[in-house]
């Protein structure tokens, strides 16, 4: 196989990577942001519904971003450093909110909840921490959009000695990547309340439809709202994006967003949920194809990027014998606790 | 951990990095451990349950469970903070180390996968999966686990010794062997050693609390049991590690001089070298103050004969020394620290021989094993201290030194300062709910 396509796979599966991380993670972030915002009689009913249905998944579905920036590193050594370097700052961020996310949700779940113990110091425990819970799933998905428009904008700039500066001083906050920021919140917001239809009934049930809708309506316009600013702060990716090649994934990316949207009115919900992370899937799908050519616009193009070719061999190769392993897993993990059998009987 | 002062103070960034890196892999080793050791202890306990049907068993696996649980999501927040760390404050270290031995980091990423699935499974799934299945799952956690930390060593053994890579002058990888490291002795001894050391770590803290509750009174089945799993695995384990200590002090010997010097604070090089027990190393005038030298040891162990020459610090250029005094006193508290937990694993294993389950009446080794507690937990950070800043003045030996390996970026105090309040709260939470934990009663083990 030539450097060319051992190149072009490696990409691939980082690209693979962010699509689960995105459908499956971004699932998680979303439940956060219902948490934070559940409203009227039903609060503490859709607040235990996210995470009853996060519980026994989150950690795993976090793992895939730990598998991006791993395949990014062994793979795309010379860039990575670049890369994190000029994002640092919202990395930061982004990472302390990954973190508090986390420890915010086991401390919530495993510490004395007021259903149990009706004291003072129980309830602050639970509102405290639900409350961190909550802001730091919003944090996290708007930073990562943020940094990820950044560098599409082309805010990331190397010099041929590999000194890293940006295009100007705080270059995630512009209105390109920011949309891009809030289009990731919604998209997250939007997945989770199609999740959580599946996942719940009756009145609750209703609650998250009406959740889907709205963040679907905000989705839809945020992503409209994007490609006008993509269109202004960053023309090359535009222009990618309405390239022959990709342009066709982001209509059918666009045809799997109406699709659920149909699907959530007409309450056929596990076709929604599958319209909705295929829409997921094929919107990064575009990204990825209109970012190709480059780890960095402009200045790193992937080739460039790339590490020395054995590494990436033996990572590709292991892929095989690690995904043997891990299909089989993942498929009795969700068949256990998210398949339409194992719902009935838990319920 | 301040050995290169005079380059510190030439980049800003140096400092606080290294500092970063300090306190985010001392707070992820502690958790890591526990990931490591505490699904050993519960599989066991389940084990026993299955076997003899005491419910006793059932609870303590379905406690440690929940204690794993909380333990691990803050073990997994924190990788992924160094993920990201060493990416972020080390740019041109992960250049070189991505390339060299990425892919280590990415069979550890499979591990971490499964290690987290049947987590899933195991702690949600107490009532969902047939009793066998479940008992699988649970070995799965300590198998991947156990898997994950010694993947993640193949990249610390990388960094000591750093094999299969080729650099050209401007410290670009250019070729890279990635079987080389498979090949190394260096790998399998410090992940053994380690490993080790998170059972040992684990199994007398845990031991400790339920020591603690049979002091106080709490003298049941329930607390005994636990005792007795925890000062078993303990105790073996324990009786091991000197073994595996051995056997990674004659690489040090063989592969870095100074860090070995430094850890035996051995300034002239001599034949029958001396190793010392305790002392305070004056690095000015070359001497170990307070010490009682064992002549000829040194040289045994670190060759195995006890005329053997072993180089001192004297013979080494001055700018390659590392912080001499402080990986000579943290080697000594892990091996006095592991001595000390034998001593007391020996004493459990008398006391149980001679008197049975009444051993636990003596007031004496139940103090003990409460004092020892956190033993472990200390020799495990003292010999990561050994092992990285030993290291010093390289981050990749030979390679890279840790001052070339650093960040551009100029503000790195406050990130240092910010992360390490967030440990300070994460630390202070998560005792308080292991405790909260540990006084809730056991339910039928299903997650609200
Ligand atoms: C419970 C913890 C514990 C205990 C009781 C011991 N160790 Fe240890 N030791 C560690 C935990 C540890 C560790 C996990 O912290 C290290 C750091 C790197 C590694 O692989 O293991 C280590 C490193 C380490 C090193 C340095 C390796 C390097 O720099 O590359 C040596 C020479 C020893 N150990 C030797 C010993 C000996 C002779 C012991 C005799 C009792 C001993 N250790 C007990
Ligand atoms: C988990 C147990 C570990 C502990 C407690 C630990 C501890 C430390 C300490 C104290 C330092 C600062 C040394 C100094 O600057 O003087 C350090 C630095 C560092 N460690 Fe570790 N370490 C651990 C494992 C690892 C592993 C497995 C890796 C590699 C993947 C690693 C990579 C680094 C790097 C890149 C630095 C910064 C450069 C340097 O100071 O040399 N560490 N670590
Ligand atoms: C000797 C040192 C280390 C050991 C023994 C170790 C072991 C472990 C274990 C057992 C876990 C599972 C979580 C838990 O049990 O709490 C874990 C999680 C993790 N570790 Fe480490 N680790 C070490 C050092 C490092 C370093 C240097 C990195 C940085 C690259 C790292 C990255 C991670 C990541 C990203 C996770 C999260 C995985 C997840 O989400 O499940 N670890 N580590």
């Amino acid at each position: 196989m030539s450097d060319q396509t051992i190149v072009s796979l490696a990409a691939l599966v980082a690209l693979a990577g962010l699509m689960a991380y995105a459908v499956f993670g971004g699932a998680d972030f979303g439940g956060g942001v219902w948490s934070l915002f559940a409203t009227g009689p039903r609060k503490e009913l859709q607040r235990r519904a996210v995470a009853e249905a996060m519980g026994p998944v989150w950690e795993v579905n976090h793992v895939w971003l730990i598998f991006v920036i791993v395949v990014l590193f062994t793979c795309f050594p010379r860039g990575f450093g670049a890369l994190v370097t000029g994002l640092f700052v919202p990395l930061h961020l982004v990472l302390v909110g990954i973190i508090l996310r986390g420890a915010a949700f086991v401390f919530r779940g495993y510490g004395p909840s007021p259903a149990a113990s009706e004291n003072a110091r129980a309830s602050g425990h639970y509102a405290r921490w639900g409350t961190i819970f909550g802001i730091a799933s919003v944090i996290s998905p708007l930073l990562l959009g943020a940094a990820f428009g950044a560098l599409t904008a082309g805010e990331i700039r190397v010099d041929p000695a590999g000194r890293v500066r940006s295009a100007s001083p705080v270059p995630w906050l512009h209105v390109y990547p920011i949309s891009c920021g809030l289009l990731a919140l919604s998209t997250c917001a939007y997945l989770a309340a199609v999740f959580l239809v599946v996942e719940t009934t009756g009145q609750l049930q209703e609650d998250f439809r009406r959740r889907a809708i709205f963040a679907g309506t905000a989705t839809a316009s945020l992503a409209l709202f994007t490609l006008v600013a993509a269109r202004m702060e960053a023309k090359w990716f535009f222009d990618q994006l309405t390239a022959p090649m990709v342009w066709p994934v982001i209509a059918a990316g666009m045809i799997a967003f109406a699709g659920s949207a149909v699907a959530v009115f007409a309450r056929w919900n596990y076709a929604a949920r599958w319209f909705a992370g295929a829409q997921t899937v094929l919107m990064l799908l575009g990204w990825g194809m209109a970012h190709r050519q480059y780890l960095i616009y402009p200045d790193i193009p992937l080739a460039a990027a790339a590490g020395p070719r054995e590494t990436i061999v033996f990572l590709l190769i292991s892929l095989v014998p690690g995904a043997t392993l891990l299909i089989p897993a993942l498929w009795l993990l969700f068949r256990t606790f998210k398949s339409p059998s194992a719902r009935t009987m838990h319920s | 951990m301040l050995t290169a002062i005079p380059s510190l103070l030439g980049n800003s960034s140096l400092l606080p990095s290294r500092l970063q890196m300090a306190v985010t892999l001392a707070f992820h080793i502690t958790f890591a451990a526990v990931g490591i050791g505490l699904p050993l202890l519960m599989v066991i306990s389940e084990r026993l349950y299955l076997r003899t049907g005491k419910v006793h068993y059932r609870s303590l696996a379905q406690k440690w469970s929940k204690a794993t649980a909380v333990l691990f999501a803050i073990g997994a927040v924190s990788g992924t903070a160094l993920s990201f760390e060493l990416g972020l404050l080390w740019p041109r270290y992960m250049q070189i180390t991505g390339a060299a031995v990425g892919h280590l980091f990415g069979l550890e990423g499979f591990a971490f996968f499964l290690e987290a699935i049947f987590l899933g499974l195991y702690i949600y799934g107490w009532d969902r999966l047939p009793p066998k299945g479940h008992f699988w799952c649970g070995v799965a956690i300590a198998f991947f686990g156990a898997l994950s930390g010694w993947l993640v060593l193949g990249v610390n053994a990388w960094m000591q010794l750093p094999v299969g890579v080729q650099l050209d002058s401007a410290g670009n990888v250019t070729s890279v062997n990635p079987f080389a490291i498979f090949r190394t002795y260096a790998w399998f001894t410090m992940a053994l050693h380690s490993t080790l050391a998170c059972y040992i770590a684990v199994s007398f803290a845990v031991a400790a609390v339920y020591a603690a509750g049979y002091l106080k009174g709490r003298r049941d089945d329930y607390h005994r049991f636990a005792i007795r799993i925890a000062m078993t695995v303990g105790t073996v384990v324990a009786l091991l590690q000197p073994i595996s200590g051995d056997l990674i002090a004659k690489f040090v010997y063989r592969t870095q001089p100074a860090k070995f010097a430094a850890m035996e604070a051995h300034f002239e090089t001599s034949r029958y070298a001396p190793a010392f027990i305790g002392g305070i190393p004056d690095v000015d005038s070359g001497t170990v103050r307070f010490a009682i030298p064992l002549p000829g040891v040194l040289s045994f162990l670190a060759t195995g004969d006890p005329s053997s020459e072993i180089k001192g610090l004297n013979d080494i250029d001055r700018s390659l020394w590392p912080n001499v005094a402080l990986v000579h006193v943290s080697f000594q508290i892990m091996v006095g620290l592991g001595v000390v937990l034998m001593i007391l694993g020996i004493w459990f294993a008398l006391a149980t021989w001679r008197a049975g389950a009444g051993a636990l009446d003596s007031q004496r080794l139940l103090r003990a094993i409460v004092l020892c507690g956190p033993a472990g937990f200390i020799a495990l950070q003292a010999g990561w201290i050994v092992t990285e800043c030993g290291r010093q003045p390289w981050v990749i030996n030979g390679i890279l030194k840790t001052a070339e390996g650093v960040t551009p970026y100029p503000h790195v105090w406050p990130v240092f300062i910010g992360f390490s309040a967030l440990f300070v709260v994460l630390s202070i939470t998560t005792i308080g709910l292991l405790r909260y934990l540990a006084r809730s009663p056991v339910g039928s083990g299903k997650q609200e």
